[in-house]
């Protein structure tokens, strides 16, 4: 155990376990998520309430996940970054922030879209919806702020910080429609209950939840890589590699 | 299929335009990063190719160069 996480600090090793498993998370991450994609716009029966715009659940419901999950890895990886200073939880906090972003506002987005024909209107400002804008503004903060201070080490703690401070988000969102009297629908899955909607729903919206964790997981290994070349391009290991390489 | 015909699908009951639209963005938004991704680290290897080629060495040697300047002796 120990073992692996000390060669997980090691930005070589990392390198080389990534460069094999990234043909995989791609290619099996496309494929879940077009059959899911694919099967729930197609061939998936129509809402009994909301008629076909529920669709939309196929990629709002991964997006929405993924968001919030990919900030609670970068909670555990600042976290990793304050107490162990090891060098590549701050690179994946660095590396992953902007998809977390890009995530966020894809649920923000498709969740406006979904609410137009079903609430009859594109926002409200209640709980769920706000503490979402909110998780949108911490991935913002947390890039702002990395690219603020320029020294490596003082930049990767006060990233670590906010990450942490901003975390108090997570169970908001997802209490907020247990919480308080909202709009939104409760969650579609839970670990101790069975889902609210028939297998001929969740079985795609799952294939796509799966696909979708499968290709951030291609593209955080993807952006990581990237910022351990820039990171560590005096390094003999990185100047061999790209002599062997090329593009 | 939950459709009769390819228009039917399209048109979603009048919910095609909410739905086809989110699929877009979604695509749109997730290609580009993606695309994105895959230039910055193509940029980066190229970067420290250049930096390292024999040319670039040549013309910027590591160690300083002099330029003797002869003193007046007045």
């Amino acid at each position: 155990m120990w073992q692996i996480f000390h060669k997980l600090g090691s930005p070589k090793w990392f390198f080389g376990i990534a460069s094999k498993l990234m043909p995989w998370l791609l290619w099996v991450g496309l494929s879940l998520l077009a059959a899911g994609i694919v099967w729930g716009l197609g061939f998936a029966p129509k809402d009994y309430l909301q008629g076909n715009s529920y669709r939309i659940i196929f990629i709002h419901v991964p997006a929405a996940l993924l968001a919030q999950s990919v900030y609670m890895m970068m909670a555990v990886a600042g976290l990793v970054t304050l107490v162990w200073r090891m060098k590549l939880a701050d690179v994946f906090v660095r590396a992953v922030a902007p998809v977390g972003a890009i995530l966020t506002f894809l649920a923000l987005f498709t969740g406006a879209v979904w609410g137009k024909p079903t609430w009859g209107t594109w926002w409200i400002w209640d709980a769920r919806l706000t503490s979402m804008l909110i998780l949108l503004f911490l991935y913002f903060g947390v890039m702002a702020l990395g690219a603020a201070i320029s020294d490596e080490k003082s930049s990767a703690r006060a990233v670590a910080v906010l990450v942490l401070v901003g975390v108090v988000n997570i169970p908001i969102i997802k209490y907020s429609v247990e919480w308080w009297n909202t709009l939104h629908q409760p969650a579609t899955f839970k670990l101790t209950e069975k889902p609210s909607m028939p297998a001929e729903m969740w079985v795609p919206l799952l294939l796509s939840v799966l696909g979708l964790y499968l290709i951030f997981g291609w593209l955080a290994c993807l952006r990581m890589q990237t910022e351990i070349l820039v990171r560590e391009g005096r390094t003999r290991w990185v100047k061999e590699l790209v002599q062997a390489r090329g593009n | 299929m939950a459709f009769d015909s390819f228009g039917a699908f399209m048109i979603m009951e009048g919910h095609g335009p909410y739905v086809w639209t989110c699929y877009f963005v979604f695509f749109l938004l997730m290609g580009t990063v993606s695309l994105w991704s895959l230039r910055q680290r193509r940029a980066v290897i190229a970067q420290h190719r250049r930096a390292e080629s024999p040319r670039v060495r040549e013309k910027s040697p590591a160690g300083a160069s002099f330029t003797r300047i002869e003193p007046s002796q007045d």
